[in-house]
């Protein structure tokens, strides 16, 4: 089976070594053939099941609640600015 | 007294013959022992667990209402978020966050008045069998440190067999609190998918992952869950069903109880020793009255790829938010923003890591998706409904949680597929969303075994009752690792 490593890392913006692209090359090949016994079921007239455990509908109340600990949340940011979330420029 | 149980211990505590302080310093002082050749834990809270621990003291001394919990040591598994106290999920990409705010089950675990002694080594993301996917150390079994403790919930499983702690919380994805459950001699119990609040818990697969507890016997295991158990707003796949007192269900008895055993889990890969303490353990059933048969379950030949292919893509999914933006690492080489990604996840990710965010991204891809995701959706139906046809006839369904005992450090980790392949027994469970108990029930090699007790959905007290009663007609429970 041959799986385009790059093009999968770039869908995930997933940085890999050299040694990392030949490495997952051959072991996603390896567990993709192994996942081919699926192919063996039919499935035709069978619902998929996203969820073990179906629920629907599951809705709360649409009220604003106040975020108090802003300090605690932004101290775990990489960068920060003004209360904000600092990142390399985006817009030129 | 760090050996003894919780309930042993609880009454002790109510009958001030001990104080929670007295019992906090003896675990910390068995962890200053063990820890050296377990490594069962990421962060140790010494100072929060002497601080709460006496200030457990001063209630208990002013008669305030204590619960089965006061006072009693417990480790958290460090994906489940702890306010003010380092969670990594044993991953670089998080070695430095610091939540602001508690899981939902660290709050209950907190308001039931346990101390907190700190948080437990994973396989980093809860991805992987063996602990040894973790981004910070290796965890070792304390039956024998030249294995390891299985995974991914390997730390908490090994802090209960060292006596490193009385109880812990484990997350169970596809056998994380099980497996590892088994291969450390221990109780471990995941319960139904929706009982427990995953608020908190840091996210692999969604549609599977559930918190439960791991402990010495089966009693602790039900005093832990009556505190875990229980619907939450924050958790919209939380089930607002109501929570029995699952002390009620340890009832000595399982006379009439129709217990199937799964064939295809006493068979073909299944380690002989392995499978010989769990004809014994449906022997030890028949003789306290239950009824046995074979039930058939022949799409669990196909649950291993359909998780492999389920789970990776809800965690390539969930795994998008470690960008190097809000919280977590960020990559020192960030010209642009697009770099800052590629960068930041490729420093912070491990090896299992990174494979499964591959895997799941290929199968959610253009092209791919209905002949590799949405096949195992399908397919997934199908394993369910094997479990409902067993469920039509049995109450509870066993089988070895494991196919063999804890393997030797090292042993698996250069071929991914067959460490995937040993969560057979675990995985269909997660996939049907069904609660399930390991418990010991034997030893090969000087390993212990663990038998694997099913339940339908929300059907934890039947469990319970039958893991008790084979806890109470049996010995393996008081077995204890020579450090």
């Amino acid at each position: 089976m041959n799986i385009d490593v790059e093009h999968i890392a770039r869908l995930a913006r997933l940085g890999l070594s050299e040694k990392e692209k030949e490495l997952f090359a051959k072991q996603l090949s390896a567990i993709l053939e192994y996942a081919d016994i699926l192919k063996k079921l039919d499935t035709e007239d069978v619902p998929p099941a996203s969820h073990a455990i179906p629920l629907k509908n599951v809705l709360r109340e649409d009220k604003v609640v106040p975020c108090e600990n802003t300090g605690d949340i932004l101290a775990n940011a990489p960068a920060e600015e003004q209360g904000m979330f600092r990142v390399p420029r985006i817009i030129e | 007294m760090h050996k003894k149980t919780a309930h042993e211990l609880h009454s002790l505590i109510s009958h001030k013959k001990l104080s929670s302080l007295e019992l906090t310093e003896a675990i910390l002082d068995q962890i200053e022992k063990s820890e050296g050749r377990v490594k069962a834990f990421v962060t140790v809270t010494k100072e929060e667990a002497l601080k709460q621990a006496k200030a457990t003291d001063e209630r208990i001394k002013n008669n305030q209402t204590i619960t089965p919990l006061t006072g009693i040591p417990i480790a958290i598994k460090d994906n489940m978020c702890t306010q003010g106290i380092l969670t990594t999920c044993s991953s670089k990409i998080l070695a430095n966050y610091i939540p602001p705010y508690d899981a939902t089950v660290v709050s209950r675990i907190k308001e039931a008045g346990a101390v907190i002694v700190g948080k437990t080594n994973m396989d980093e993301f809860a991805m992987g069998s063996s602990t040894e996917n973790s981004g910070i150390h290796p965890t070792h079994n304390p039956w024998n440190t030249k294995t390891v403790p299985g995974g991914s919930s390997g730390g908490s499983a090994a802090a209960v067999a060292a006596d490193e702690t009385i109880l812990a919380t484990g997350s169970d994805t596809g056998g994380s609190i099980r497996q590892p459950a088994s291969f450390c001699g221990v109780v471990g119990f995941k319960p139904t998918y929706g009982r427990v609040s995953r608020y908190g818990l840091v996210a692999f697969a969604s549609s599977l992952d559930q918190i439960g507890p791991l402990a010495k016997d089966v009693t602790d295991t039900a005093l832990l869950m009556n505190v875990l158990a229980g619907h939450d707003s924050r958790d919209s796949t939380s089930v607002d069903l109501p929570v029995p007192d699952y002390r009620k269900a340890l009832i000595d008895n399982v006379k009439k109880m129709k217990i199937g055993y799964i064939k295809e889990l006493l068979g073909k890969g299944i380690d002989k020793e392995v499978k010989n303490s769990i004809l014994e353990a449906m022997k030890k059933f028949e003789e306290l009255g239950a009824e046995l048969m074979e039930v058939s379950m022949p799409t669990f030949e196909y649950a291993v790829a359909t998780y492999y292919l389920i789970a990776p893509a809800e965690a390539s999914s969930n795994l998008a938010r470690y960008d190097g933006v809000k919280f977590g690492h960020r990559s020192k080489v960030a010209p642009d923003l697009l770099s800052m990604y590629y960068h930041t996840r490729r420093e912070g990710f491990g090896t299992e890591v990174k494979r499964r965010i591959m895997l799941g991204t290929y199968a959610l891809s253009a092209g791919y998706y209905d002949a590799y995701y949405l096949k195992a959706l399908k397919v997934r139906t199908l394993i369910k409904q094997d479990f409902e046809k067993a469920f039509a006839k049995c109450d509870v369904l066993l089988s070895p949680a494991s196919p063999s005992v804890a393997f030797k450090i090292g042993e698996k980790t250069a071929d991914p597929l067959s460490m995937y392949l040993s969560d057979i027994a675990t995985i269909p469970v997660n996939l049907a969303g069904l609660p399930a108990i390991s418990l010991p029930c034997g030893f090969s090699h000087g390993l212990p075994i663990g038998l694997q007790i099913i339940g339908k959905a929300f059907a934890e007290e039947i469990i319970l009752r039958a893991a008790f009663t084979f806890e109470q007609n049996t010995d393996w429970h008081k077995k204890k690792p020579s450090l």
